[in-house]
């Protein structure tokens, strides 16, 4: 019988010719990443552990990006913690303000997660490196810590769910509305404990960031990890970026699935999830009626450069309505920079946006646009709980970056095609 | 472990942003983490909540963000353990991790209401609602968890790894 691709990967890293769903197994893991909510925690078991160094300088990945540049004394002392841990260490990747990134954005574009890779991060969206075909799961800071110190962890091996998706892409619909209509079908724990395989012609024909945007919202259905099978975009990527060597794994074809589920993309409209979440789906026609005050572009769902392309479209020529504040906060600061030499930041500036460093910020309800009691924010980000973005009686509405824009233009949830 | 507690019972998919909301996560001091306790669910949990209390969740509890926090705060906030028809898997792993018990049953779940007084035995997974005189069997802990239990968390079995 044969493995799936996340098998195969886990197999190969537990030292083992095959694993089988279920079993639990101990594994190398080939990096692992914390920020500053998640490290400080971690490296205060660290150091209980006893042992002086990390595993290995080199892949032990930190990145202060979510309350960072830092937003008060408080969160400048974890941030300091985490620098100094770094300093002592010597780690050869952490990543200071001015050259970092959000994560998720950053290790893939620096080619510090590649193909073939196990990496675990405490930070429940590092599901998001499964689209460069790799195992990537979020973890807490004690596993960080123990993994720290290990250079392994323990896996329990999930059961797959294959997704197909087939017919052809609509315009305006993006990777966004495909994992917010998977999720609207299969709930927010559609896949827990699961990992979701995204296969089939649409996928095939998708840009990386698109994958990503996926497999970042796996953890969105309860699922372990997403993974897209590698393949020529996936090889143009990391190509020049890698900093180690990668190998593409494929799911063989008698590779055993919980369940595979086929989408015929053809009549989807671009999706809005409702408050307070994100399998509350619906297309963007029956979500017009919404107005909103604030209109947030960005994060590590939908805050690379085709996402901000995609944006700066729409907004050419426009006016923010009124009643809107657009902030834009792009992911890293190396796709900051190709967004202000293809003077996208430039559309953003003069329809009256305002455009951040790269930080996690408002996505969630950190800084840089916490919404007030009763306020409604359209978001590209991945959560809309309950308090995400500010006030617990706050509303964020969850949709593409085409949508967010043509959003910041009317004041409400609107359909890309009424502002070109 | 014996515990015994008043129960506080919430809904399906309370998610990690309601157990810690990301506005108290810049600390990680669990004495603070624990005054913010369940604060997007129930405003008042944290002030009323009594040591040994247990919370009572619906199904897939803890889903959302890696934060250890939200397990932190539970503890630190007295609750001596978290009964839930289903676990989030990265909650699940964390609770493990830092010691605060957890156990998975969806038929305990059903039978308890809000205040109940309920006894627990999180060695073997048997849960008495005293209040009804119902008892339940959760779903058993796996053999790995178990071992980083009696080791007393992730971080003493790692140590004994290395030692
Ligand atoms: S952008 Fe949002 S979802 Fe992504 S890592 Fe930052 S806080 Fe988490």
């Amino acid at each position: 019988m044969g493995m799936t691709i996340t098998e195969k990967i886990l197999a190969r890293h537990a030292g083992r010719d095959r694993v089988e769903p279920g079993e639990l197994i101990s594994a190398r893991v080939d990096a692992v990443l914390g920020n500053d909510i998640t490290a400080p925690l971690a490296i205060k078991e660290f150091e209980k552990i006893g042992v002086d160094r990390v595993f290995d300088p080199e892949r032990v990945y930190l990145v202060p990006d979510h309350f960072v540049p830092n937003k008060d004394i408080k969160s400048a002392e974890q941030s300091k913690l985490m620098r100094e841990f770094a300093r002592k260490q010597e780690l050869v990747h952490y990543f200071e303000v001015g050259r970092m990134g959000i994560e998720h954005c950053l290790l893939p574009e620096q080619g510090l997660v590649v193909p073939g890779d196990v990496v675990i991060g405490a930070d429940s969206h590092t599901c998001t490196y499964g689209a460069l075909g790799a195992f990537a799961t979020g973890v807490g800071s004690t596993d960080l810590a123990a993994a720290m110190a290990l250079g392994e962890t323990w896996f329990k091996v999930p059961e797959t769910i294959k997704f197909v998706y087939e017919g052809e892409l609509p315009k305006w619909v993006s990777g966004k509305d495909l994992i917010l209509y998977t999720i609207g079908d299969i709930g927010v724990e559609g896949a827990r404990y699961m990992a979701m395989e995204f296969t089939g012609p649409v996928i095939e024909k998708l840009s990386m960031d698109g994958r990503f945007t996926i497999c970042n919202m796996a953890i969105e259905a309860g699922a372990k990890n997403g993974i897209v099978p590698p393949d020529e975009t996936t090889s143009e990527y990391v190509r020049e970026r890698a900093k180690r060597p990668y190998r593409f794994e494929h799911s063989d074809p008698d590779a055993q699935y919980a369940r595979t589920i086929t989408y015929d993309v053809s009549w989807i409209e671009p999706q809005v999830s409702f408050p307070h979440s994100p399998d509350n789906t619906r297309p963007v026609t029956r979500a017009t009626h919404v107005e909103v005050d604030q209109v947030v572009i960005g994060s590590c769902t939908n805050g690379r450069i085709e996402d901000l392309r995609v944006a700066a479209r729409i907004l050419k020529r426009q006016k923010v309505h009124p009643n809107v504040r657009l902030i834009v906060f792009p992911g890293t600061q190396a796709i900051y920079l190709q967004a202000m030499n293809e003077g996208l930041l430039q559309t953003f500036i003069e329809a009256g946006g305002a455009v951040s460093t790269p930080t996690c910020g408002p996505c969630l309800g950190g800084h840089m646009g916490i919404l007030a009691k009763g306020e409604r924010a359209v978001a590209t980000t991945n959560r809309n709980f309950i308090g995400r973005m500010g006030h617990p009686e706050s509303e964020v509405y969850l949709s593409s970056p085409a949508v967010a824009a043509a959003s910041a233009i009317t004041g409400r949830i609107t359909h890309p095609e009424e502002v070109i | 472990m014996q515990l015994e507690g008043k129960t506080w019972k919430f809904g399906d998919n309370i998610d990690t942003d309601q157990i810690i909301p990301a506005r108290y996560l810049n600390t990680s001091d669990p004495a603070e983490l624990a005054k913010h306790c369940m604060e997007d669910a129930d405003a008042g949990f944290a002030a009323a909540v009594s040591p040994g209390d247990i919370i009572v969740g619906g199904s897939n509890f803890g889903c959302g963000s890696s934060r250890e926090h939200a397990p932190i705060s539970i503890k630190s906030a007295g609750v001596s353990c978290v009964i839930a028809a289903s676990f989030a898997r990265i909650f699940y792993r964390n609770a493990f991790n830092i010691g605060l018990p957890i156990l998975e049953c969806a038929e305990a779940v059903e039978g308890i209401s809000q205040g109940d007084e309920v006894a627990v035995d999180a060695g073997t997974g048997t849960i008495k609602n005293l209040t009804r005189g119902k008892e339940y069997q959760a779903k058993p802990i796996p053999p790995f968890m178990q071992e980083v239990i009696a080791a007393g968390g992730l971080i003493e079995h790692v140590k004994r790894k290395l030692g």
